[in-house]
């Protein structure tokens, strides 16, 4: 008997992953963080059992890219609106996917109370350091000396304070128990980030409370740099700003 | 024996953002001299002397989520020799 | 049932439990905290879905939420609060979910105080927050009213898959009086077909109020104004007394409307020829109701707890066919049916008509 080389397929698109065009500019990262959603989502088995809560930013359309029920929230509002969800449907899987204008500015109060409550609920908070879809305005995560088109001169911290980290604030907090930050900025970084989604969703389903996993990315269209370039500098100014890590890891 | 990969693009859904290229430990990647309905060069694998490995480096980093990756290993399976 | 003895936001609060209120999230402000604190025992009690929110943001955002899944919400709160509620409502409106919203009003602007008043008659009966919508807004003016009402406020959300809004002054929050509580409602098992509960073995549902085209969501909005009218076409409510042969026509809504009739009851006895028509539905409202009983009035007097608000649909009612004065207290004040009757006679005076004025000798 002789044996033959056999091709296997090694990887292709996730099923709950819809088949569509994205709006998303070439080299957003949102559509790695999307995919990887949607690899954990088919790999837990558990598209026909989630409730996906979008946000407004550039992924105010993200419904238009999971196969999964969808409910669209008021910008900042989704932590509330998933709450609202959960407590009716509590063997659901809900999750909400929020930008920095969304979680950490405008939705500040909703998201530390889903915390402090530990609504069973998983979050996905995708950190570019700046407002995409209105234009590339400030943001609370947007670095000191960062020029924005509401900063133009770069981020006077004398003004405009200095930026929010959510993980480290989330960590003191009971409710939360698996906070986490990860980044997409290269190929190793995005499998560890897969896990920590994945973990954050498993933390839902076996009721353990409230998860977040943070995700370093890029906004190459207002960060006014090719995506190539957008990566490096994730790597170079955002990490040591936003350490990546666990913050908070529960196990009951 | 060494993997033998191969990539396959859906190349009217690639925005040609070149990170697949930028991460390619293989250089096979490029982008095509002709543009797609939606005005983007997509990427298309150049690969003469067959060195994709399969690594998939490209399919984690895509965004898009437009490449499907296989890999050519020395089956395990038998298969009866030809009578 | 028997008739108890019930403080009215406790009553509303009681009447949606048992018209099978499956979730509830508010926040405190007086004066309806007494509405949110009931839920907070009862809700836990039957298993049911109760949460103290951050703020009344965060409150109707729950309430959007949930009611994206089909099942009866509700959230109470006062006039500051239902500012905040604004966003939220315009979101359900515009995403087609079932939703009933108690407003315990008081007196405003701004921080105002936590005496009763009728000043969100303009927040809450021409619009639903920002965009063309309207919502149902019920007006009871005795406890019993607030119940029954309550009742019929789920009933239409579901029915019309729309914002059902209880709009009561503070002092009916407060008052207790004999009412009778309805038996307990079954909650509902199965979601609608366009609730979303996860996908299982169907497509996605999506609730969203986003219409980026402006074709597609004026077309959209040309649906919405479909179904409003249709609401209006079928769900006006109105209650009157001693209209029978009045010339004068007294409307006021909530306590203004009781203190009214008071008010109308001395006048008759005074021998003026007054009715009342206290409106159910603020919107949609009693016009047809009101043109008609203008063909035969000489005048309409508007009592309201706010500087003149709903005269303005009584005058689009009227359609200049006679004069509409107005009467009315605010900042907290409930005027009193003498003051009420003081006006009455102002204008049965101002309109009689010629024959009827007295002659003086000579």
């Amino acid at each position: 008997m002789t044996t033959l080389p056999v091709e296997q397929l090694v990887y292709q698109r996730p099923e709950a992953l819809s088949d569509v065009h994205t709006h998303y500019c070439p080299g957003c990262l949102h559509g790695v963080a999307h995919r990887l959603i949607a690899e954990v989502i088919d790999e837990l088995g558990i598209r026909e059992n989630t409730i996906g809560v979008a946000p407004v930013g550039c992924s105010v359309f993200c419904y238009n890219y999971f196969e999964v029920d969808f409910v669209e929230a008021a910008h900042g509002r989704a932590p509330a609106m998933a709450t609202g969800v959960k407590r009716v449907l509590p063997d659901r899987i809900v999750f909400t996917y929020q930008g920095d204008g969304d979680l950490a500015s405008i939705g500040l109060a909703e998201i530390m109370h889903a915390a402090l409550r530990g609504e069973n609920l998983t979050v996905i908070f995708i950190n570019n350091a700046i407002y995409g879809m209105t234009g590339g305005q400030m943001a609370p995560t947007t670095l000191p000396g960062m020029k924005t088109t509401s900063s133009p001169m770069g981020r006077d911290v004398e003004t405009s304070g200095f930026p929010i980290r959510i993980c480290e604030l989330l960590a003191t907090m009971e409710g939360a128990t698996y906070i986490a930050r990860r980044s997409l900025h290269n190929p190793t970084e995005i499998r560890k980030a897969k896990k920590a989604i994945k973990q954050a969703f498993e933390n839902q389903i076996h009721g353990h409370g409230f998860s977040l996993v943070e995700l370093l990315s890029s906004c190459p269209t207002n960060w006014d740099i090719p995506p190539a370039e957008a990566l490096k500098w994730i790597e170079t100014q955002m990490v040591p700003v936003y350490p990546l890590g666990d913050f908070k890891v529960v196990k009951n | 024996m060494a993997a033998k990969g191969r990539i396959e693009i859906d190349a009217e859904h690639c925005k040609g953002c070149e990170l697949c290229i930028t991460v390619c430990p293989q250089n096979v990647i490029a982008l095509a001299d002709w543009f797609n309905a939606k005005g983007y060069r997509p990427a298309q694998l150049v690969d003469p002397s067959g060195e994709c490995t399969g690594c998939a480096v490209c399919a984690v980093i895509c965004p898009d989520a437009v490449i499907t990756v296989y890999r050519t290993v020395t089956g395990r399976a038998p298969v009866a020799a030809p009578a | 049932m028997a008739k108890e003895l019930l403080k009215g936001n406790v009553a509303i609060a009681e009447a949606a439990v048992r018209a099978g209120l499956e979730a509830y999230f508010g926040y405190p402000i007086t004066p309806q905290t007494e509405l949110l604190e009931h839920m907070s025992k009862r809700m836990p009690e039957l298993g049911r879905a109760f949460v103290q929110a951050e703020s009344e943001v965060a409150a109707i955002n729950m309430v959007y939420g949930a009611a994206s899944t089909g099942k009866r919400v509700m959230t109470s709160s006062s006039s500051p609060g239902v500012s905040l509620m604004q966003e939220g409502l315009s979101y359900i409106a515009g995403s087609e979910v079932p939703a009933v919203i108690v407003d315990v009003m008081r007196g405003g602007p701004g921080l105002g105080n936590i005496a009763p008043s009728q000043s969100d008659y303009f927040q809450m009966v021409k619009t639903a927050g920002h965009g063309d919508y309207k919502q149902i807004v019920l007006a009871p003016a005795t406890v019993q009213e607030a119940i029954d009402l309550t009742l019929l406020a789920f009933d239409l959300a579901d029915k019309y898959r729309t914002i059902a809004t209880v709009l009561l002054d503070g002092n009916i929050g407060q008052l207790m009086e004999p009412a009778e509580l309805p038996p307990m409602h079954e909650v509902r098992k199965e979601p609608p077909a366009w609730a979303v509960s996860g996908a299982k073995g169907r497509k996605k549902n999506v609730i969203s109020s986003i219409h980026l085209q402006p074709e597609e969501l004026e077309t959209f909005n040309r649906k919405l104004q479909a179904k409003l009218k249709t609401i209006a076409a079928n769900e006006v409510r109105y209650k009157e007394y001693m209209i029978e042969g009045a010339e004068l026509i007294v409307v006021g809504f909530g306590t203004a409307g009781r203190v009214a009739q008071s008010a109308v009851k001395l006048a008759r006895a005074q021998g003026i020829p007054v009715g009342l028509l206290r409106p159910i539905t603020l919107w949609p409202f009693p016009e047809v109701r009101l043109s008609q009983l203008a063909d035969e009035a000489r005048g309409f007097l508007v009592v309201e707890m706010n500087t003149g608000q709903m005269i303005d649909d009584v005058k689009i009612a009227v359609a200049g066919q006679c004069p509409v004065e107005f009467y009315g207290r605010t900042g907290g004040v409930v005027p009193l049916p003498d003051e009420v009757f003081a006006a009455i006679a102002r204008l049965d005076q101002a309109t009689l008509p010629a024959s009827r004025i007295p002659v003086l000798n000579g």
